[in-house]
């Protein structure tokens, strides 16, 4: 799911490499995490269950509807791509069994509101000033839609619009339209940074891994009922059909301060260009997407284009004390790489895009919502997206920093720093502001087709 | 010795540490001041003595030998381990053999909870932990059986005392090198 950029990519429109038969059951898998879709426009509704019959009816129709990773593998050209996930409520709403229920991981069944202090969600990231619905008891079921433009999305809304009219019991909470912000010709964020530079590869889809990027990661990281980095398939959610190609997805709404942002670099870098360096500094990467373990005094946009390169590094070797990238940049954080004990156990799936309008360079703040609203995917919440918002964005001490979080994607009150190793003596950002605030989030259960159709159907 | 200080929640300054000041703290039955909560259930407090835990449990009968026996052989596997301190204690309490793990650590258990699963498994730490009455027998793949059976034999320290008090064992190994270094770059000016 590509809404930040519009390119489309070269395996669209024919058929993808070919996969390990014996593995991966595509036709039984949602295409979400298995593939991104060249779309410039999405839509997500957050909807509630009013009555468990209702519901079921929904989930049923919308169930045909749902895009599975064999239909995108077959190469169709698609112009939408509909998922639909459920959250425990909406599990428990649809009717399923209190001994089933019971079986989900503590962690979904709590939800992401409950697991706040978990995830270090305090001040202006707790629950209570979620928008949307979102931390509320009400919320049950997700549906998200990636449409090749913004005509075609607004087609899809008023088609679904129309379906849930017949469907009495199922309702709207909130919804959110995301498109694509320019320039339209790689994938960023508000902020100006390239993004999805670094994303794994799943076992048994065929596709080959990136330069640096390690081996494809097994299935079972990311989907139920396959063997995973530890070995046989953990034990996943009851009966059996549950337990079976799906995926836990967490869902963040983070709103970007542009702004404030834009301040912060002017207000620590004199020129143009040490403007870019602090950037660089608290990303670990140009704007460009160049890293700066490979190109530490000058941006290289050539380098950051270069799909064999862009990853090929590590900090270990390469940049043990973070003289290159800080030991508390956000993408030293995010993916430690060498520096951290099992990180094929810690992999995610991203997807996602941009939701409000780009504020133009040199306009002050306008005070809009702007930010990205991604889903992180996984057969873990607890040790993959847990660990990584507990232990690598949150944790004051990572890498024995002492006070400091993830400078842009942390929990961020003013009272954290940044430090920059720098020869002879390195420099201190005291009291950093928040650049980003979470808005909304939620745990969804991402079924298989069969799992989809089992819930539709349970009496 | 400078005097040593009496760490209550109120002068527990987090950001505020002092290594020249040896620090005690007394803990609250429940091993925390207030309930903050990690992945896993409540997060311990850092103490002087940095993180740590203690865990307790009855081994099965007749496997004494067998645990003590693994001593040895875990004696060059464990080397990988990053912390401070291990203990190893068999105890008897009238006709039972208890087994006493204690453990001091730069963080918190809770975090890198998975990793210390996974390192147990690669240098044998099972072998021990499977002769303890209670332990999961699916432990390899129900991580969380295998943490509640810890979280239920942890026994929380009700004092803990620090001569360098929150120092990690990285900066102790960097102080130590710092020295070495200089002592060489002193022969090095002769």
């Amino acid at each position: 799911m590509a809404i930040y950029s519009a390119p489309l990519p070269k395996s669209v429109g024919r058929e993808l490499p070919k996969a390990d038969a014996a593995s991966l059951e595509f036709e039984d898998i949602q295409h979400f995490l298995i593939h991104r879709s060249p779309a410039l426009a999405a839509r997500y509704e957050f909807l509630t269950f009013r009555e468990p019959l209702a519901g079921r009816a929904w989930l049923r129709a919308m169930t045909e509807k749902v895009t599975t990773a064999a239909a995108v593998r077959s190469g169709q050209l698609n112009t939408r791509w509909v998922t639909v996930a459920l959250n425990w409520n909406g599990i428990r709403a649809l009717g399923l069994d209190d001994h089933s229920l019971a079986s989900f991981p503590e962690e979904f069944r709590q939800g992401m509101a409950t697991r706040a202090e978990v995830l270090g969600m305090t001040g202006a990231n707790h629950p209570e000033h979620w928008k949307g619905g979102l931390a509320s008891a009400d919320l049950h079921a997700i549906v998200i839609l990636f449409a090749r433009d913004v005509p075609e999305r607004e087609r899809c809304r008023v088609e679904h619009e129309k379906f849930l009219s017949q469907c009495q019991g199922v309702e709207v909470l909130s919804s959110l339209d995301l498109e694509a912000i320019p320039p339209f010709d790689y994938a960023h964020e508000h902020f100006g940074y390239r993004d999805r530079l670094s994303q794994p590869v799943i076992e048994g889809t065929g596709e080959e891994p990136m330069s640096g990027s390690g081996p494809a990661i097994k299935a079972g990281e990311f989907f139920l009922g396959y063997p995973d980095e530890e070995g046989p398939s953990a034990e996943g959610p009851k009966p059996e059909i549950l337990s079976r190609n799906g995926s836990y997805l967490a869902y963040l709404m983070m709103e970007e301060h542009v702004g404030a942002f834009r301040d912060f670099l002017r207000q620590h870098g004199e020129t143009q260009d040490e403007q870019e360096l602090v950037a660089a500094k608290l990303m670990g990467r140009w704007r460009s997407g160049a890293p700066l373990v490979l190109t530490p005094e000058k941006d290289d946009p050539k380098l950051a284009g270069d799909y064999q390169s862009t990853n090929d590094f590590d900090f270990g070797k390469m940049d043990p004390r973070g003289y290159a990238c800080p030991l508390g940049a956000h993408i030293r954080r995010m993916n430690p790489r060498d520096t951290a004990a099992n990180m094929n156990r810690r992999k995610m799936i991203r997807r996602g895009g941009t939701y409000g309008p780009p504020l133009p360079e040199g306009a002050p703040e306008d005070g809009r919502e702007r930010g990205i609203a991604a889903f992180v995917g996984c057969a873990s919440l607890v040790r993959q997206f847990e660990f990584a918002m507990n232990v690598w964005a949150n944790d004051p001490n990572f890498h024995e920093l002492g006070n400091e979080r993830d400078p842009i994607f942390g929990t961020q009150d003013g009272t954290f720093d940044m430090t920059i190793p720098k020869r002879p003596i390195r420099k201190k950002i005291k009291g950093l502001p928040a650049f980003t605030t979470i808005c909304g989030g939620a745990y969804f259960f991402l079924p298989g087709i069969k799992a989809l159709r089992y819930l539709a159907s349970l009496t | 010795m400078a005097a040593t200080v009496i760490e209550t929640p109120s002068t527990r300054k987090e950001k505020v540490r002092d290594w020249t000041k040896p620090a005690a703290m007394a803990i609250p039955k429940e091993g925390y001041f207030s309930l903050k909560n990690g992945r896993y259930g409540p997060i311990y407090p850092r103490t002087p003595a940095c993180h740590g835990f203690t865990i307790i449990a009855k081994i099965k009968p007749g496997r004494e030998e067998t645990i003590r026996a693994y001593g040895k052989t875990i004696e060059t596997a464990i080397a990988t381990l990053k912390l401070h301190y291990l203990r190893w204690v068999l105890f008897d309490i009238g006709k039972d053999t208890y087994f006493m793990y204690q453990g001091i650590f730069d963080t918190d258990f809770d975090k890198y909870t998975e990793d210390a699963v996974a390192l147990f498994k690669k240098v044998g730490v099972n072998t021990v932990f499977e002769n303890l009455e209670g332990f999961p027998e699916d432990w390899k793949t129900n991580v969380p059986a295998f943490l509640k059976f810890v979280r239920e034999h942890q026994c929380p320290s009700f004092l803990e005392y620090g001569e360098y008090p929150y120092e990690t064992a990285d900066e102790i190994k960097k102080a130590l090198q710092l020295k070495a270094k200089f002592s060489e770059m002193l022969d090095l000016m002769q």
